[in-house]
C-alpha cells in the first residue's frame, strides 16, 4: 500500500549523505522549508552542494546550514539579500563556492533534469561574463549558450497540502521552485502544512503529481523565516 | 528662490509617469525592482495592464496594506504584495517560459549603464568585494521584446550613465529600446541614440554634455 507520509522529520532526512546535492525550494522565505533544513542541520551531512535561489537570511534555515559548515558549494541566482550575513562572510573568506546562474536558466536547468533533458540552448547570458567558457551555437542567426541540467540527490520542498500518494498543492507565490525541484531529485522530501485525504484534491488542481514525491512530513505550524530573523533566532 | 527650484529635468515620479504613458492597453508588463515599480502608479485611466512578477504571479496587485501582509505572497523584490481578481500563480519554469518565450510585452528595468548601442549593465559593478547576484535580469533582457530603462542620467558623483560602451559587466547586448532619464527620453535606433523628448529646461547641448555617448536629434 502506498503511504508516503513519514512519522518524523528526523526519519524524513535520515539518508541525506555527505557530498549529496540537495535542492531547497523557496524564493526568499516564501516556500522555504525551514523545518526540513533544520532537520538537515541536525542530520549533520557535510560537503553538500545546495541548489536554491537565494543563500539564506539571518542565522536560521539555509543560513544556519551554511553557518554550520555543511555546504561546500551553492548554485543560486541571488545570494545577496538585505539580511544575509552568513553567506557573504563565508564567501569572502573562501569557505564556500558559488555558481551564479541567471534565475530563469536555474529554473530551466532544474526542470530539464526532472524531464530527462540533459542540456538545452538559451539566449540568456549571451555576451555576459556568465556565458564565459560555455559552448555556443547559433539558431535563427542568434547566439545561444549551452546549459546543462542540474540533477539532485535530494530535494527539500515546502507545500500547503499533501495526500498519502504525495500529490501536492502549494500556497500563492510560495510555489516558485517547488514543483520543478520535486521532479529533479532522486529523493524528494516534502513538508506539508496539511494532510489531505486521497481524493480530496481535485485531480484538475493537483500541482505536483505524487509520482515526483518520495516522502511527506506534516509540519502543521511552519515558522515564518522573517519572524525568526527579526527575533534574531539561531539554529541550532 | 529655493535651491530645489533651480533644478532642471524631471522628478523620479515624472519619469515613471513618462514610462507609464508608453505602456499600452492590454500589455503584459514586468517591472524591475526599485524605480521601475513606481510606473504602476501612473498608468492612464482606461488602460488595463497585467503585471507579471517572475517569482510566479501574473496579475500582481498593489503592495499589501499594513497588517495584511502574507509572507507567501511576494514580488520579485520580496515585498509583500496582493493579487488581482483573475490572477494566476505558477512555478518558476513556467514563469520564465513567459519571459524567454516572448510572452511578456514590456519590461522596465533600472540601470548602472546603458550604451549607445542599447547594451545594458544593471547587475554588477564588477567590484570583487561585492557578492555577485543576477536574479532574472539576464532572462528578461534576452526574452522580452521591448526593454525600457528608467534611470537617473548621471550617477550621484556626476558620471554619465549613458555611455559609449559599458565598463560594467553586461546584462545583455543591444537589448534596450528606450531610456527614460531625468533629463530626456532617448530611443535606440540602429545602434544610435536619438533624443525623443527633452525634459523642461534641458537643451540638446546640455544633454550631450551630460552624456558620454553621442546623441542624435531628428
Amino acid at each position: 500500500m502506498i503511504n508516503k507520509i513519514v512519522k518524523s522529520i528526523e526519519v524524513a532526512v535520515a539518508d541525506v549523505f555527505d557530498g549529496a546535492t540537495v535542492m531547497i525550494s523557496g524564493f526568499g522565505e516564501a516556500g522555504s522549508p525551514v523545518e526540513l533544513i533544520h532537520a538537515l542541520v541536525d542530520n549533520g551531512a557535510k560537503n553538500l552542494t545546495i541548489v536554491s535561489n537565494n543563500a539564506g537570511s539571518g542565522n536560521v534555515g539555509l543560513a544556519a546550514l551554511i553557518e554550520n559548515r555543511q555546504v561546500r558549494k551553492i548554485i543560486c541566482s541571488f545570494p545577496r539579500t538585505a539580511i544575509s550575513v552568513v553567506f557573504p562572510e563565508m564567501y569572502r573568506s573562501g569557505k564556500i563556492e558559488l555558481e551564479l546562474v541567471p534565475q530563469g536558466t536555474l529554473a530551466e536547468r532544474i526542470r530539464a533534469a526532472g524531464a530527462g533533458i540533459s542540456a538545452f540552448y538559451t539566449q540568456t547570458s549571451v555576451d555576459t561574463p556568465l556565458a564565459e567558457g560555455k559552448e555556443k551555437r547559433d539558431f535563427d542567426n542568434k547566439t545561444h549558450v549551452l546549459e546543462h541540467a542540474i540533477k539532485a540527490d535530494f530535494s527539500l520542498v515546502k507545500c500547503l497540502g499533501a495526500d498519502k500518494y504525495g500529490n501536492l498543492i502549494y500556497n500563492k507565490t510560495a510555489r516558485n521552485f517547488g514543483p520543478i525541484m520535486c521532479m529533479a531529485a532522486k529523493t524528494t522530501i516534502v513538508q506539508a502544512k496539511n494532510i489531505l485525504d486521497v481524493g480530496e484534491i481535485d485531480p484538475e488542481c493537483v500541482i505536483t503529481p505524487g509520482i515526483f514525491v518520495k516522502r511527506v512530513v506534516i509540519i502543521t505550524n511552519p515558522a515564518d523565516e522573517s519572524k525568526l530573523v527579526a527575533e534574531k533566532r539561531r539554529y541550532p | 528662490m529655493k535651491l530645489a527650484d533651480k533644478k532642471i529635468g524631471w522628478s523620479v515620479n515624472e519619469m515613471a509617469q513618462k514610462v507609464a504613458m508608453d505602456i499600452y492597453d492590454g500589455a503584459y508588463v514586468n517591472l524591475g525592482i526599485g524605480m521601475p515599480e513606481l510606473v504602476a502608479g501612473y498608468i492612464p485611466e482606461g488602460r488595463e495592464v497585467i503585471y507579471h512578477t517572475e517569482n510566479g504571479l501574473l496579475g500582481m496587485g498593489k503592495i499589501a496594506e499594513p497588517g495584511m501582509e502574507d509572507p507567501e505572497l511576494v514580488n520579485a523584490g520580496k515585498k509583500y504584495v496582493t493579487a488581482i481578481p483573475g490572477a494566476a500563480y505558477f512555478n518558476h519554469a513556467e514563469s520564465f517560459a513567459m519571459i524567454r518565450g516572448g510572452h511578456i510585452n514590456i519590461c522596465v528595468l533600472g540601470a548602472y549603464q546603458v550604451s549607445e548601442e542599447g547594451d545594458l549593465a544593471n547587475w554588477s559593478t564588477g567590484n570583487p568585494d561585492d557578492i555577485p547576484a543576477v536574479g532574472g535580469a539576464m532572462d528578461l533582457v534576452a526574452g522580452v521584446e521591448t526593454i525600457f530603462v528608467i534611470t537617473k542620467h548621471c550617477t550621484k558623483s556626476g558620471e554619465s550613465k549613458i555611455v559609449k560602451q559599458c565598463t560594467y559587466p553586461l546584462t545583455g547586448k543591444s537589448v534596450v529600446s528606450r531610456i527614460y532619464s531625468d533629463l530626456a527620453i532617448l530611443e535606440v535606433i540602429n545602434k544610435r541614440l536619438f533624443v525623443k523628448e527633452l525634459a523642461p529646461g534641458v537643451t540638446f547641448e546640455y544633454l550631450q554634455k551630460k552624456s558620454d555617448a553621442r546623441l542624435y536629434m531628428d
